[in-house]
């Protein structure tokens, strides 16, 4: 199984978002320059944080003009596994890869701290290695993470069992204490409708060590690394 | 020939920036303030080769296609000779 890392202009958290899937994963794993868009060697793309193109305009807006993003929608669309973090989440909403928006977070600073999320559904090639109900200590770090999307966009995410992760506090109750942003309903990553895109604002490969606070996120990128080997 | 794009947050959808602005211009001494909402202006100068109304055509497809994000934000292009 092979990883590649997208690099834009501004992007920030490739080189952790890559030791992870070297160290941890133990698997292959390329830099992807954003003007690449030969994606065909890969099996799963992660699309990390940062600030692509200095988040000029929206957050993520202009990073979905970048070349290589043609390749990520026909890469998606063939049923490869795409995974965008903070950052990537927001250009994966930019793309129309996933729906809804990021918006500037309720209280408007920009959030650096470890939060909780309860994963919601285990039924993910990113999840599946873990219980629904299982809460995971991440960390977040966004000024535009509020998530927010129109009624029916809800409802369809809620039918669906598309929403993998909410924020909640350590005995992992949704409260809207635990809410650091203001996302609708507490959302803190969905799914595509086919399941094989999934966009998280918080930073799971932050969080793969215990020096770091945290590795709770470890249980990512071991599901995803379970759905890749019963694939190959 | 210029374009004037307008970009503004929909309805409803929450405007933090407007609300801390509100408060500040309150805390002047302002009052009779019902709401602030903050947005996007763009100038675009455009070269003078096509008529206006093309050019509003293709201004009001990069306002749709680039400067707003038509889940969150409205436009609002005018055209000036």
């Amino acid at each position: 199984m092979k990883f590649g890392v997208i690099v834009f202009p501004g992007s920030n958290c490739d080189h952790d978002a890559y030791h992870v899937i070297s160290k941890h994963v133990g698997q292959p794993v390329d830099f992807i320059w954003h003007r690449d868009t030969k994606l065909n060697s890969y099996d799963a793309l992660i699309i990390p944080g940062g600030f692509s193109y200095g988040d000029y305009l929206r957050a993520g807006a202009l990073a979905r003009f970048s070349p290589v993003m043609e390749s990520v929608k026909k890469f998606a669309a063939s049923g490869r596994f795409v995974l965008g973090i903070c950052n990537g989440f927001q250009i994966l909403c930019e793309a129309g890869l996933l729906p809804g928006a990021l918006i500037r977070n309720r209280d408007l600073h920009f959030i650096c701290e470890h939060v909780f999320v309860r994963v919601e559904t285990s039924d993910t090639p990113f999840t599946n290695e873990m219980e629904r109900g299982s809460v995971l200590q991440l960390p977040i770090a966004h000024a535009e993470g509020n998530y927010i999307c129109d009624d029916a966009t809800f409802e369809a995410l809620e039918q669906e069992n598309r929403i993998v992760v909410r924020y909640c506090d350590r005995n992992g109750e949704v409260t809207a204490a635990a809410n650091p942003n203001g996302s609708r309903d507490n959302i803190a990553g969905i799914c595509s409708r086919e399941r094989n895109v999934l966009g998280l604002m918080p930073h799971p490969e932050r969080a793969c060590e215990e020096l770091l606070g945290s590795s709770d996120g470890r249980d990512i990128f071991r599901s995803l690394a379970a759905t890749l080997a019963a694939v190959a | 020939m210029k374009a004037k794009v307008y970009v503004s947050l929909k309805p409803g959808i929450l405007d933090p920036q407007g609300k801390a602005i509100q408060h500040a211009v309150e805390l002047l001494g302002f009052d009779g303030i019902a709401d602030v909402r903050q947005g996007k202006y763009f100038e675009i100068a455009l070269a003078d080769s096509g008529t206006p109304e093309e050019a509003r055509e293709s201004v009001s497809r990069m306002a749709r296609e680039v400067l707003s994000n038509p889940i969150i934000e409205d436009y609002r292009v005018e055209i000036e000779a």
